[in-house]
């Protein structure tokens, strides 16, 4: 794919991505020539077995990672070529993380949780962000919570605060790794339903890695991958 | 505030009693250095003090002579002169001349004329030999503390008795003399009589023992010395510049020119040996300190691999990372320095009202401190060398984590 034929709509592609993992006689082909698109305003799940690769494509896919080919788009621009400066960055402005523990700082409230990735990009005032991060924490019902430490929240609660976060700067992707893995089946489907409403309403596409088939029927889109590629 | 300096301030809050541990030891090494500083200099500056105050910051002694001798190589024709050495002759022959030409250097605030002689001191109990000082008493004055130096007696009585003198305190004991009494010198031959009109402690034992002031005329005479003179001791205002001030009138002047610090090298030195090595000693406690803020930050940063881990996806760079961590230091190092200072400067205090009696170099009887902001910056420049070092292993450390690998890693 080249970038002349990436649809506005993309907020996230790749194609021809390879990873190996590990040295030696233990390196594994990991993702093996995968391509994927993602547009904005859908939900998009990536199932298979463990071991597949489903993570490992989800944190290239976040520039957490580096592929050993292939290249990755996040809103037309490709990455391959990007520096840690400017993929870190990107992460900053474009994309928004929900793994499956919640890795809230429990030294922060939750509302200060929530303004943590505000305060990096530094687009609005302290009084804006703390207005926003608030309503946020309202959208996903722990407006009355938002002065207690991450600590003081039950798993259910931390992971509507990791949503929150994820959602704080309105990136244009949100990329969640089993975000419903940690939870029970009540929590899991609040916190599904609260991503994907917000998503929708703020056009972002979403991407999440879920073992979950009932969460996965619900999706937009189900790609499901085994040995390192999509089938 | 920044968010890194907000996080630092939480992150430290995770490890408060390994962090109250690193800045104990921070208060403790830098109030120590300031302590120990503040007493080796304040020593020193004493001891610089007594003897400005008793020899003066520069003496000129000696005639300089230059002396040429020719010399030829062995089987060459040519000859020619080398300016060998330079020959001494013994006192100022001429020191009404000399006073002349040394007031007109701009550094001198005071030149006083000695003749100085070997006499036989005979008193009530016993005999001694003693050095006879002679000098113009006004003059003396401008380039000492002799009149802060009269322990018994006083000096108007000196200076309006022709036969008057002033006994150094360590011999005016060892002859069992007291003010007022009759004492016989003997001297070229000849033996006077006079009377202690004052007697001066110094503080250093060797001058106490042995110097005697007297009046120029008198002095003369008994030394049948009627011109010319020992020395001259000169004092200047900026006792720093006394070096070049001393080689600049050894040039010009052709006199052996002595500055204070060449006199007294051998004790300066020692106090520079003691000032070092109390210093070195003191810092290793900062260095322990700076270990123990290591392996504080070192463990925070195992701990909160995952917090970097997300900080870094959520978009804060390498750099912001390093600097989370380096703020962590540079914070436990601020409140060490600030209250190491006041810890130092209330300790400083305690000792200086602590009671020691010394005598030998100069003579105090509590201890001497000096209150300088110098030591204050050296204590904190220590610790912030030795703090920030600590912190930059584990902030670096901190930095290269890769969040995919450590994110991965928990996931599984």
């Amino acid at each position: 794919m080249s970038q002349s034929s990436v649809s506005l709509d993309l907020a996230l592609s790749c194609s021809g991505v390879h990873r190996y993992l590990g040295t030696g006689d233990g390196r594994v082909h990991v993702l093996r020539g995968v391509g994927f698109d993602a547009e904005r305003g859908k939900v998009y799940a990536i199932v298979g077995p463990s071991g597949c690769g489903k993570s490992t494509l989800l944190y290239l896919l976040g520039l957490l990672d580096r592929a050993n080919d292939g290249e990755v788009w996040i809103n037309g621009q490709p990455m391959s070529q990007t520096d840690d400066l400017s993929r870190t960055a990107i992460r900053c402005e474009h994309i928004g993380f929900v793994f499956q523990f919640h890795f809230l700082l429990p030294e922060f409230t939750a509302l200060e949780n929530v303004m943590m990735p505000m305060r990096k990009l530094g687009r609005l005032s302290p009084e804006h962000m703390e207005a926003r991060a608030q309503q946020l924490l309202v959208d996903v019902g722990l407006g009355d919570k938002s002065m207690r430490l991450a600590t003081q929240l039950s798993g259910g609660e931390q992971q509507r605060v990791a949503v929150a976060r994820a959602l704080a700067n309105a990136p244009s992707i949100v990329l969640a790794d089993e975000p419903t893995g940690n939870l029970d089946q009540r929590n899991s489907a609040q916190v599904f339903d609260l991503l994907c409403k917000l998503a929708r309403e703020n056009g972002q596409a979403v991407v999440l890695v879920t073992h979950n088939s009932e969460i996965a029927q619900r999706c937009d889109f189900v790609r499901p991958m085994r040995d390192g590629l999509f089938i | 505030m920044s968010p890194n300096i907000r996080i630092a301030l939480r992150f430290l809050t995770a490890k408060r009693r390994s962090m109250f541990m690193s800045l104990a030891g921070i208060v403790f090494g830098v109030g120590f250095f300031i302590v120990t500083q503040a007493q080796t200099s304040g020593f020193e500056e004493f001891f610089i003090k007594t003897i400005l105050g008793t020899n003066g910051a520069i003496r000129i002694e000696d005639g300089l002579q230059d002396t040429l001798r020719s010399m030829s190589s062995d089987g060459s024709r040519f000859d020619f002169e080398h300016r060998d050495n330079v020959k001494y002759v013994e006192g100022i022959a001429e020191p009404a001349k000399l006073i002349q030409a040394v007031a007109q250097f701009e550094n001198v605030t005071g030149i006083a004329e000695v003749v100085t002689g070997a006499v036989l001191v005979r008193g009530s109990l016993r005999s001694d030999s003693a050095r006879v000082y002679g000098i113009q008493i006004d003059d003396m004055l401008k380039v000492s503390d002799l009149s802060k130096q009269i322990v018994f007696g006083h000096l108007n009585d000196f200076r309006i008795n022709p036969t008057g003198l002033l006994v150094g305190r360590v011999l005016a004991n060892r002859l069992g003399i007291n003010v007022g009494d009759p004492i016989m010198l003997e001297a070229s031959g000849q033996m006077r009589h006079y009377r202690v009109s004052a007697i001066f402690e110094t503080g250093v034992s060797d001058i106490d023992r042995q110097r005697m002031y007297m009046h120029m005329q008198e002095c003369r005479s008994l030394l049948q010395k009627p011109d010319g003179a020992s020395f001259l001791q000169v004092s200047i205002a900026n006792r720093d510049r006394a070096p070049a001030d001393a080689a600049h009138m050894q040039e010009t002047l052709q006199h052996s020119v002595n500055p204070w610090q060449e006199r007294e090298k051998t004790w300066l030195e020692v106090f520079r040996a003691l000032r070092v090595s109390s210093a070195l000693t003191v810092s290793t406690i900062i260095l322990i300190s700076g270990l123990g803020m290591f392996n504080t930050l070192a463990m925070i940063v195992m701990e909160k691999t995952k917090e970097i881990s997300i900080l870094r996806s959520m978009g804060y760079t390498r750099q912001d990372i390093a600097h989370i961590f380096l703020w962590q230091g540079a914070i436990v190092l601020a409140g060490g320095v600030i209250f190491g200072w006041i810890f130092g400067a209330a300790v400083t205090y305690g000792v200086s009202r602590l009671p020691i009696r010394i005598r030998g170099i100069f003579s105090t009887d509590s201890f001497v401190v000096a209150w300088s902001i110098w030591h204050y910056l050296a204590a904190a420049l220590t610790a912030g060398v030795v703090v920030m070092l600590a912190s930059f292993i584990p902030a670096r450390r901190a930095a290269r984590l890769e969040p995919g690998d450590v994110i991965r890693g928990t996931s599984q």
